[in-house]
């Protein structure tokens, strides 16, 4: 089943580029979310997430901080 | 067995598996991450060849000009102990061990803590040691930039565009840094510069709501949301004891990046030759493969 991904990020931070990269290469489709110039977005992923940290990555219902690479994997098959 | 491991993939890491693929060499590279300090970097205008580069563009051209060759690369481990096995040597890592005749450590710097009350507790919860990334989700709010470095003054003038706030607690007497930011930093409203000033814990529920600074004897409670550590680096060196260190705990080498030990080769940041720069880690990896290389030539 297809799963919504969205990656919560700010353009200069580097795991952001780096997460969004591996979704790329993995042909995974994501929603994109700036949320250096979108107040309501930030505040939706500090909720989300229980922290301030980016990036964060929403894979359906399960919530990964950071570039985790081997959750990724396992959540996106 | 590997002939090389190279632990690091930052400037010096990437660069020492380009010279060894390029070598022919059979080699492993186990990193935490790739691109290092130089994809923490801002505007790079002094690597040659790029008048202006931002650090992860910069760090992505040598992403891929290592995976340019196939090569054998653990991303995302971090390694946790260097011992010496038979001829050669062993690298452990929680996933597992590897083995080969001669180590190239690359390791790199990572900033550097402040071991106070409710630091690692509010960690991403308005704790941070990255402006540059996290920076953007303080947007109208009270901030403490903690250092007086070029570093700290990098972050105030980051979070001058978008904090309500600025508080800047330096240990000493007054800023450092460059001259042309200290006056920036200096002549903004927004920001409050308090020198002689000290940490002393960070304090709040679920996120940070403030923090107590000490000066001049006495404690004093700011309140802020945001909290960015800006006091300096210290280098990842702490997995392996058989090399020689200075009081930095950086890993002394010779004008041949070799350690004490023969076999163990290190560069860039992690080591002890002046300047930290990205064109000198990666010039320093280049030499690094290039001594083992010889090294294991004259096995």
């Amino acid at each position: 089943m297809e799963q919504t991904v969205k990656v919560y990020s700010t353009p200069t931070c580097p795991y952001c580029v780096r997460v969004k990269a591996y979704l790329k290469e993995k042909g995974v489709a994501f929603e994109d979310i700036d949320v250096s110039n979108n107040q309501g977005a930030a505040m939706e992923m500090v909720k989300l997430s229980g922290q301030m940290g980016v990036p964060v990555i929403a894979v359906g219902s399960e919530v990964i901080v950071g570039f985790d690479k081997g959750r990724l994997e396992s959540l996106l098959g | 067995m590997y002939e090389l491991i190279v632990i690091g993939a930052g400037p010096a890491g990437i660069t020492a598996a380009v010279y060894a693929a390029r070598k022919k060499m059979s080699f492993l590279v186990i990193t935490k991450d790739v691109g290092g300090q130089a994809a923490w970097s801002g505007d790079v205008e002094n690597y040659t060849g790029y008048q202006f580069i931002t650090g992860p563009e910069l760090a992505a051209e040598f992403e891929q000009h290592m995976k340019k060759f196939s090569i054998d690369l653990r991303e995302g481990e971090e390694v946790t102990a260097v011992e010496k096995d038979g001829a050669g040597f062993v690298v452990r890592s929680p996933q597992g061990e590897y083995r080969a005749h001669s180590l190239i450590i690359a390791s790199g710097k990572r900033p550097r803590r402040l071991n106070v009350p409710g630091e690692e507790e509010f960690r991403n919860k308005g704790v941070t040691y990255c402006a540059t990334c996290d920076g953007p989700l303080f947007s109208g709010k009270r901030v403490a930039v903690i250092g007086g470095g070029n570093s700290a003054l990098d972050a105030a003038l980051q979070l001058v565009k978008i904090a309500e706030h600025i508080y800047v607690i330096n240990i000493s007497g007054g800023l450092g840094g460059d001259e042309v930011m200290r006056e920036k930093v200096e002549a903004n409203d927004k920001v409050t510069v308090m020198n002689e000033s000290r940490v002393r814990g960070i304090e709040g529920e679920t996120f940070v709501t403030s923090l107590t600074v000490e000066r001049a004897g006495k404690a004093e409670r700011i309140v802020a949301e945001g909290v960015f550590v800006e006091i300096g680096l210290i280098p990842n060196s702490e997995f392996i004891a058989l090399v020689a260190k200075n009081e930095l705990g950086e890993i002394v080498v010779n004008n041949r990046n070799e350690t004490d030990v023969p076999g163990i080769f290190a560069a860039g940041d992690v080591t002890d030759v002046p300047e930290k720069q990205i064109i000198i880690a990666a010039g320093e990896g280049s030499k690094a493969t290039l001594g083992a290389f010889r090294y294991l030539a004259g096995l």
